[in-house]
């Protein structure tokens, strides 16, 4: 029996062991091949250089940063409010008939691979914008509203669990004072599951600036900056994923780099959000 | 003597198919303390929700006869929201609002449309006074309700309710989740408030009946037994059934 028991902590042990190997090994190789790179471009030139020329020996990556943020600042302003508003809507307002629909439509839009999104954004959303606006529909605009769709399941679901946690008594509580359905929701319930739903919004952040397929099927990927909405965008991992395959020596060292900072601002994404856990749990 | 605040004429009340309160009438005076007693089951948290309409939440939930507020009929003549405004609520587990001592106090007057700070600021103060816990709290106004003891979190949660001005206050086992010396404290306070609130208390402890109300009704599977002056009910009760329970002989 003793024995028994020992041997499956050791099995469990092994099993949570992986993913943190998994972790520090993704860590150490793609550092390890990334930072040569970025030492031997100069960080300056690498990071803020406006220009990349790979025949020209040029690897400036500022406007493939800028162009992630872009899209991804877009899918929030898209993805955030619908999807807050979705979860409010599911967990409170929602008639049971109604939930048993939307629910598998939420889950089965989380399940949707990327690829499809992208020939949906190719064949829906850029044509749309090319009506619209007589230009190319390949642009930050399109690459926006695909992600902020990408994003909605995340967010939803996330935001819906958190609101169904919240106790009721915080909502009988509200409603006994005379408050509203409405106002009880808003402002006491979307209140108490606020680190719920911020954490939805943040995993929704970190989808949308790491994807990668969707955005290349509808963003123009030209290597420049983004003049507006209506531009072309590269962002990075469009940027690795389009040269990797034939670049060598500096250029694909360069890719690697890029795929350093993009691991650097997903890592920054995790950190603030357990910082941001970490505030809410001491107040 | 003091005047009928509300009036309970012939109550049924059904959740789906089960009969949970069997035509309960009754009359509770203005300014007085009216607890209801009896074992667990019996419809006196039933019959305490349903005066604010809080029943409302519960599916399949329907309710015959009348409850009227000064004459008024409260599921006919009144908005539910207004209703709950008039008829405070206490709950039996502290229930108070994830965010400041502060913004826990002001949410009822922000709700019902007080906007300035200086107006606002009055009202917490009085609230948390009236509630006897503005010694303690006045320095943590800003700080997070969740961090107080659960007696002062049901103090809160009192202040909460009298800050919007209730007429009626409904309390559903206000200290059945605390400390006896908690317990004291909103004892003491309740006794207090009566002055100005006419005060409904549900309580599984009848020591507390005895000690705080001025009548005391006596429910049992859905039925009001004995309805009448504490001091009476408990010395000599007209009921064989209310004797054996006040006594310990069930429940």
């Amino acid at each position: 029996m003793q024995l028994r028991e020992n041997a499956m902590r050791i099995v469990f042990m092994l099993a949570a062991c992986f993913s943190i190997v998994a972790v520090f090994f993704i860590c150490f190789y793609l550092f390890i091949n990334g930072l040569p790179a970025i030492a031997e471009i100069g960080p300056l030139n690498f990071l803020g250089g406006m220009e990349w020329r790979p025949n020209n020996d040029i690897y400036g990556i500022f406007p493939m940063i800028i162009g992630s943020i872009y899209v991804t600042a877009g899918a929030i302003v898209v993805g955030v409010p619908i999807g807050i508003l979705t979860a409010i809507y599911m967990a409170y307002f929602c008639p049971k008939k109604l939930y048993k629909i939307i629910k598998p439509a939420v889950e089965l839009l989380a399940g949707i691979p990327s690829i499809v999104y992208g020939f949906f954004g190719l064949v829906v959303i850029v044509p749309l914008i090319q009506d619209a606006f007589h230009t190319s529909g390949n642009t930050v605009l399109a690459a926006s509203i695909l992600l902020g769709i990408m994003i909605l399941p995340t967010i939803v679901s996330v935001s819906e669990a958190s609101l169904q946690a919240v106790p009721d008594s915080y909502y009988e509580g509200s409603l006994a004072l005379g408050a509203t359905h409405e106002r009880s929701v808003f402002f006491v319930c979307l209140k108490a599951a606020k680190s719920g739903v911020l954490a939805g919004v943040i995993l929704g952040v970190g989808r949308a600036i790491g994807e990668t397929m969707a955005v290349i099927m509808v963003a123009g990927n030209q290597a420049v900056m983004p003049g507006s909405l209506l531009s072309g965008v590269r962002t990075m991992t469009a940027n690795i994923v389009l040269e990797m395959s034939y670049a060598t020596g500096l250029h694909r060292e360069a890719l690697i780099a890029t795929a350093v900072v993009l691991f650097v601002f997903i890592m920054i994404i995790n950190l603030s959000f357990s910082a941001l856990k970490r505030k809410e749990a001491k107040s | 003597m003091n005047e009928v605040k509300l009036s309970i004429q012939d109550v049924n009340l059904y959740y789906g198919d089960f009969h949970a309160l069997h035509g309960i009438s009754m009359d509770i005076k203005a300014n007085e303390i009216t607890s209801f007693i009896g074992p667990s089951g019996c419809g006196k948290s039933t019959l305490l929700k349903s005066i604010n309409r809080m029943n409302d939440l519960v599916e399949g939930c329907k309710i015959t006869g009348k409850f009227l507020l000064d004459g008024q009929d409260v599921y006919k003549d009144i908005e539910v929201n207004t209703l709950r405004k008039r008829v405070g609520m206490v709950f039996q587990k502290p229930n108070p609002f994830p965010m400041s001592v502060y913004d826990n106090i002001a949410y009822g007057p922000r709700t019902h449309g007080v906007k300035r700070k200086a107006d606002l600021d009055r009202i917490v103060e009085e609230a948390l006074r009236d509630a006897a816990i503005w010694d303690e709290l006045k320095d943590r106004l800003g700080k997070s309700a969740l961090g107080l003891s659960g007696g002062q979190q049901q103090r809160l949660c009192i202040a909460r309710a009298l800050a919007v001005k209730p007429e009626v206050l409904l309390m559903d086992e206000p200290t059945s989740a605390l400390d006896p010396i908690s317990t004291g404290k909103i004892e003491e306070l309740t006794l207090k408030l009566k002055k100005d609130y006419t005060i409904v208390i549900v309580t599984h402890n009848m020591q507390q009946a005895m000690r705080i109300s001025d009548k005391t009704a006596f429910f049992l599977l859905g039925d009001l037994i004995e309805y009448g002056s504490t001091e009476m009910m408990f010395s000599t009760p007209k009921e064989k059934k209310t004797e054996d329970y006040i006594t310990g002989r069930f429940g």
